[in-house]
């Protein structure tokens, strides 16, 4: 048997990739703009090999190793937590890091920066107005107890059931592919947008929260859930199965119920009960010092 | 604050719109299958089934009513297909105005029709 | 605060209509506009048209003459095709805009199903019934008179 030649692959990865009839050569369109250089967007073509399992973020690596030095893109935990690598894949957005080329089932990997964003540079999107939006929401618990929650003494109560009412929208990773969707925020920039107010949607549902009140001062007005028609393209492209045209629907309901004086107004969970005559353990070291 | 009563009110008159609008495509354009309100037989629009909704005070009322619903619906529809092309402020107010202008008189137009054919149809 | 100089990159009406691979309720979203906006149209003609009734039964039946022929039927005919589809589609969006038949929140697991998936027999039924509609719709307009 010859001796392997550095940097080529072990023979079984080429057989898996060779019995997956993948090891092909994709086109990647890639659209590039330099604010230094370029007026508009251009599109540039690559040819590069793919094998089985790589992703639409691996290629753009090898793009990068061998063919366009420049080019520029977000990516951070390539494996679908992060939620840096959101782009416009084959005219749907989705995570790089999430998406196989064999999925794409085309010879043709279409690639560029997340729609209804200013494009920064080549494949990075400006996502400030989405965070600007997210923060006029107020995405944190709110309640009257403000030293309580400052400093702890004990946890807020909260059952499953309580839990699950918003568990799935708090999977959010923010990397704006349903933003991108979303046919009204692609002519209405003054719509804050669906991850915003799935955003709005977990906190106000949440048993320990009490900002329903202070939200709707945001949420009732123009930027709020009435821009969303159900067209549900952010709930088709979320990458963590978020679904945000449900939580924004289920907002809907909450404040026309509102208005209507229907709705039920429930305390904040109040604090568990302080568990009394327990010791620590002597194995137990105690907290470290608050850092905050 | 104002979308959400908006918003509100347009879930409502769609409402109203499906049972009346119903109502009205039902014995408009499915009188062969329904025959509903046209005593004279024939085609609804001839003169003297018109002439017999013009004289009941039901067919009077629920035109006014739908009259004021559809408006709404449809013209909150349309000022949310501009303000969604994402306008200016001024441009905003502007298009508030008019479909508020628009949508009065037109109110207006068909409700003193309703009136005016209901008196007629008494006095003939 | 970082200097950008971005480049704008809204997808506008585009993204309305094209400029992607969309799902089925992004076109259902579409008609429901373009729908409403026929009938909301026809509507105003219709209440003008339909006021000369209280100016009697001459200027009723010169009104009428005016709208006839059969290119005003084959416009009334889609006029009634959009009601069809905007009522129908209608009832589904106030069911679900109100958070009824998307489902409640739920554990995400891949394959994700969304709620989407949750109204899709309404999506469905929608249009069927829609259809079924507008087909007697065209027995009476075209047929059964």
């Amino acid at each position: 048997m010859p001796p392997a030649l550095p940097g080529a692959r072990p023979d079984f990865i080429q057989d898996i990739a060779m019995t997956n009839g993948n090891s092909e050569h994709v086109t990647y369109r890639v659209k590039h703009f330099d604010p230094d250089r370029d007026q508009a967007p251009r599109w540039q073509e690559y040819r590069i090999a793919s094998s089985a399992g790589m992703t639409v973020l691996e290629g753009l690596w090898q793009l990068k190793e061998t063919q366009a030095p420049g080019l520029a893109w977000r990516a951070s935990c390539r494996m679908g937590v992060c939620g840096s690598c959101g782009m416009w894949i084959n005219g749907k957005a989705r995570l790089a890091c999430n998406t196989q080329i064999a999925e794409l089932e085309s010879s043709f990997v279409t690639v560029a920066p997340l729609p209804n964003f200013d494009i920064v540079r080549d494949l990075v999107p400006d996502l400030t107005p989405m965070f600007d939006a997210h923060t006029v929401v107020l995405p944190f618990l709110i309640r009257s107890d403000r030293a309580e929650q400052e400093s702890p003494t004990v946890e807020y109560h909260q059952s499953r059931e309580e839990l699950e009412r918003y568990l799935q929208f708090s999977y959010c990773i923010k990397c704006g592919c349903c933003m991108a969707a979303c046919p009204t925020f692609a002519t209405d920039a003054l719509y804050s947008g669906p991850m915003p107010l799935t955003q709005a949607q977990r906190y106000n549902s949440d048993s320990r929260d009490d900002g329903f009140g202070q939200r709707k001062t945001v949420l009732a007005g123009t930027a709020g859930p009435w821009r969303c028609h159900y067209a549900g393209e952010c709930s088709r492209v979320c990458p963590k199965g978020v679904d945000p045209a449900k939580a924004i629907q289920l907002m809907k309901r909450e404040l026309v119920l509102d208005f209507l004086r229907l709705r039920r107004h429930s305390r904040p969970t109040d604090l568990v009960e302080k568990p009394e005559g327990i010791k620590r353990r002597p194995d137990i070291p105690e907290a470290p010092a608050r850092t905050v | 604050m104002r979308d959400q009563s908006l918003w509100t009110w347009h879930v409502i008159a769609g409402v109203v719109i499906l049972v009346f609008l119903g109502l009205h495509m039902g014995v408009m354009h499915l009188d062969a299958l329904l025959g509903l309100f046209n005593p004279e037989g024939g085609h609804p629009i001839d003169w003297g089934n018109v002439l017999a909704r013009m004289k009941s005070g039901f067919f009077t009322v629920t035109y006014v009513v739908l009259l004021g619903a559809a408006l709404f619906h449809g013209l909150y529809g349309l000022r949310n297909i501009v303000y969604e092309l994402g306008p200016g402020a001024g441009l905003r107010s502007a298009v508030n105005a008019v479909l508020w202008i628009a949508g009065l008189a037109l109110f207006a137009i068909g409700s003193w029709a309703a009136w005016a054919a209901s008196r007629l149809a008494t006095t003939l | 605060m970082l200097d950008v100089r971005g480049h704008p990159n809204r997808l506008g009406l585009w993204g309305w209509l094209g400029g992607g691979r969309w799902g089925t309720d992004r076109y259902l979203y579409t008609l429901h506009r373009l729908t409403g906006l026929g009938l909301l149209g026809y509507f105003v003609l219709h209440i003008i048209v339909t006021s000369s009734r209280a100016f009697g039964q001459q200027a009723w039946e010169q009104a009428m003459a005016r709208v006839s022929g059969p290119l005003f039927l084959i416009g009334e005919y889609l006029v009634f095709i959009a009601f069809a589809f905007h009522a129908i589609n209608g009832i589904r969006l106030v069911l679900i805009e109100l958070g009824i038949g998307v489902g409640k929140p739920i554990e995400p697991v891949y394959p994700y199903r969304t709620s989407l998936d949750v109204q899709r027999p309404l999506a469905v039924g929608a249009v069927l019934l829609a259809a079924v509609l507008a087909v007697v719709g065209g027995l009476d307009f075209f047929v059964w008179h």
